[in-house]
């Protein structure tokens, strides 16, 4: 009762933000925090309640990203139409993906997924035929309010989180936590384990291309070293998926808003009122924060809540 | 009715043949025991049944259909569930998930997958617990939940692997109870223990292995007084008195 009531202030909340804050600036951190709920929800399946952590969600984005910026500027195809495209060829990645990399377990899936990564990037990086290479593909905005993008973006987030809620209650849910906690057990249970981590990884792949889509419309320019990025996009949904909450649903969702208002506060020195320099620690300033999460908070900040209320509550008290 | 027909089965890892052509039948409704000293190759035929390991030679047929070439997941979908030695619980799940993830098997909708695992937990004694995480039960407890998730796949075949090791003597009764309601319920079951009591207890026809091969097949106390298990077990100077 008290979730609903939390969740339908928090609904409202979204929904009039940009009615009442009209400033473009925090309109477009807010879209971009929406965008990264998605990635770190879809990396969260696969990785939390899967047990498959992948270091290579870039490689879901990019194809999305490309997908949808290659429809448009090759073959004119309005770029709605290319977010689903985006998201349908990031699932064809992804099956390809899963046919190669599910052979292996654990680290090796992880470290086979991180080569895949940098494979994808090195492909759209040279063939310029098709991608532009390092020229990268521009075209212009559908709109120019941030208002629609916002709508858009908030859609898919809640769209996405519902969608892995619903997934997570199924008979999908079940098998897709089995696999991660003991694969042997779940094939021996009768649990297709191949075909379980591949349908976990089609609906991964298929949000994050989606995501990718979305920013290849919003920000009208993507180039191999943005979307395909390791740092930025691969290893920033682990973050986002550490930091708010591995195996939770609502996690990646808090993870997003903290890792890109700490990745912005820093990017922009304090908003000007800090000295300049310290834009170039934001990569430091991560690094810190999961060394943080890891040593207090190692369920994230909605796995851990508990805790968190706990200390919280205890320092109020002595003071 | 043979059930379960393990023909001529080698299983091979380089130069060592673990199991060496172990040929025996499961006879349908009956408790098949299955024992031999550490290391003859039990789990082994075990893990070859269920396809765990792909077989060198020999074949496997059940209810009359070769299944040597089947995947794991599809051998337990055709009614032969297992539990393992060294038990592999989903640890971060309650009691209740572990079971009802089993019973997807069967069934496919949420509420019929609870209900089955409603049922199979009272069976096993283990409603109690439903809520606790798995990785919370004691040792006991914990074969009693791989013995439930297997149930809970509605097998005609359970493969039991030494659940009843590391139990102490009450789990021991309780262990051996519940074996025996399995059996009353219809099902067959080919079981690994070192325990004799719990063995000979229950056992119909016992197949007895030493480094891979048979070294007696029959009723328990045949078995118990062949000369070439107790040889096994005890070594050559008590196999001649």
């Amino acid at each position: 009762m008290k979730k609903n009531v939390i969740l339908a202030i928090l609904g409202i909340v979204f929904l009039v933000f940009p009615l009442v804050i009209k400033s473009d600036y925090y309109q477009h951190l807010i879209i971009i925090a929406l965008m990264w709920v998605v990635i770190g929800s879809s990396w969260n399946l696969l990785a939390g309640y899967t047990g498959q952590v992948s270091f290579g969600h870039a490689i879901f984005f990019g194809i999305g990203a490309y997908t949808a910026g290659i429809l448009f500027s090759k073959f004119g195809i309005s770029p709605w139409w290319g977010m689903l495209a985006g998201g349908i060829a990031s699932m064809l990645i992804g099956l390809f993906v899963g046919w190669v990399c599910f052979r292996l377990r654990g680290p090796y899936f992880a470290l086979a997924t991180l080569a895949g990564g940098e494979i994808f990037r090195l492909i759209a990086t040279n063939w310029e035929s098709l991608t532009e290479g390092m020229v990268g593909i521009l075209i212009i905005p559908s709109f120019e309010s941030k208002l629609p993008y916002y709508y858009i973006a908030l859609l898919l987030a809640a769209g996405c989180i519902f969608a892995i809620h619903v997934i997570m209650q199924s008979k999908w849910g079940y098998y897709f936590v089995s696999i991660r906690e003991n694969q042997d057990a779940a094939e021996s249970l009768g649990i297709n384990t191949t075909l379980y981590k591949n349908v976990s990884l089609l609906v991964s792949s298929l949000f994050t291309g989606m995501a990718g889509a979305f920013y290849m419309n919003y920000m009208g320019f993507i180039d191999p070293q943005v979307v395909f990025s390791l740092h930025y996009i691969s290893i920033m949904a682990i973050l986002v998926g550490i930091v708010g909450g591995v195996a939770t649903i609502m996690g990646p969702g808090v993870g997003a808003f903290v890792m890109v208002g700490v990745q912005e506060t820093f990017r922009s020195a304090f908003f000007g009122m800090a000295p300049q320099w310290i834009s170039e620690a934001h990569a430091l300033v991560f690094g810190l924060l999961v060394i943080f999460v890891i040593m207090f908070l190692a369920n994230g900040i909605v796995g851990d809540w508990g805790k968190i209320k706990r200390n919280v509550f205890r320092i109020k008290a002595s003071s | 009715m043979k059930l379960l027909e393990v023909k001529n089965l080698t299983k091979a890892f380089g130069g060592l043949k673990a199991v060496n052509n172990v040929s025996f039948t499961v006879e349908k409704g009956e408790i098949l025991g299955l024992i031999g000293p550490n290391g003859s190759g039990k789990t082994t035929t075990f893990n070859c049944i269920n396809q765990f390991y792909p077989i060198t030679s020999g074949d496997i047929l059940f209810k009359g259909k070769s299944i040597s070439a089947l995947k794991t997941y599809e051998i337990c979908k055709l009614g032969i569930g297992r539990t393992f030695q060294v038990v592999k619980p989903l640890a971060r799940m309650t009691v209740l998930e572990n079971v009802t993830a089993s019973a997807f098997c069967r069934v496919s909708s949420i509420k019929g997958a609870k209900e089955v695992a409603s049922e199979v937990l009272q069976f096993c004694n283990l409603w109690k617990d439903k809520d606790k995480l798995a990785k919370s039960l004691p040792i006991g407890g914990r074969k009693r939940l791989e013995i439930a998730r297997a149930l809970a796949t509605r097998p005609d075949l359970l493969l039991l692997d030494e659940t009843a090791a590391g139990l102490n003597p009450s789990e021991l009764d309780e262990a051996i109870d519940l074996i025996i309601k399995m059996r009353e319920s219809g099902i067959t079951i080919l079981i690994v223990e070192h325990i004799m009591k719990v063995i000979m207890t229950i056992s119909d026809r016992i197949h007895a292995i030493n480094f891979g091969q048979t070294i007696a097949e029959g009723t328990p106390k045949q078995v118990a007084n062949n000369p070439a298990v107790i040889e096994a077990y005890l070594g050559e100077e008590y196999a001649q008195g």
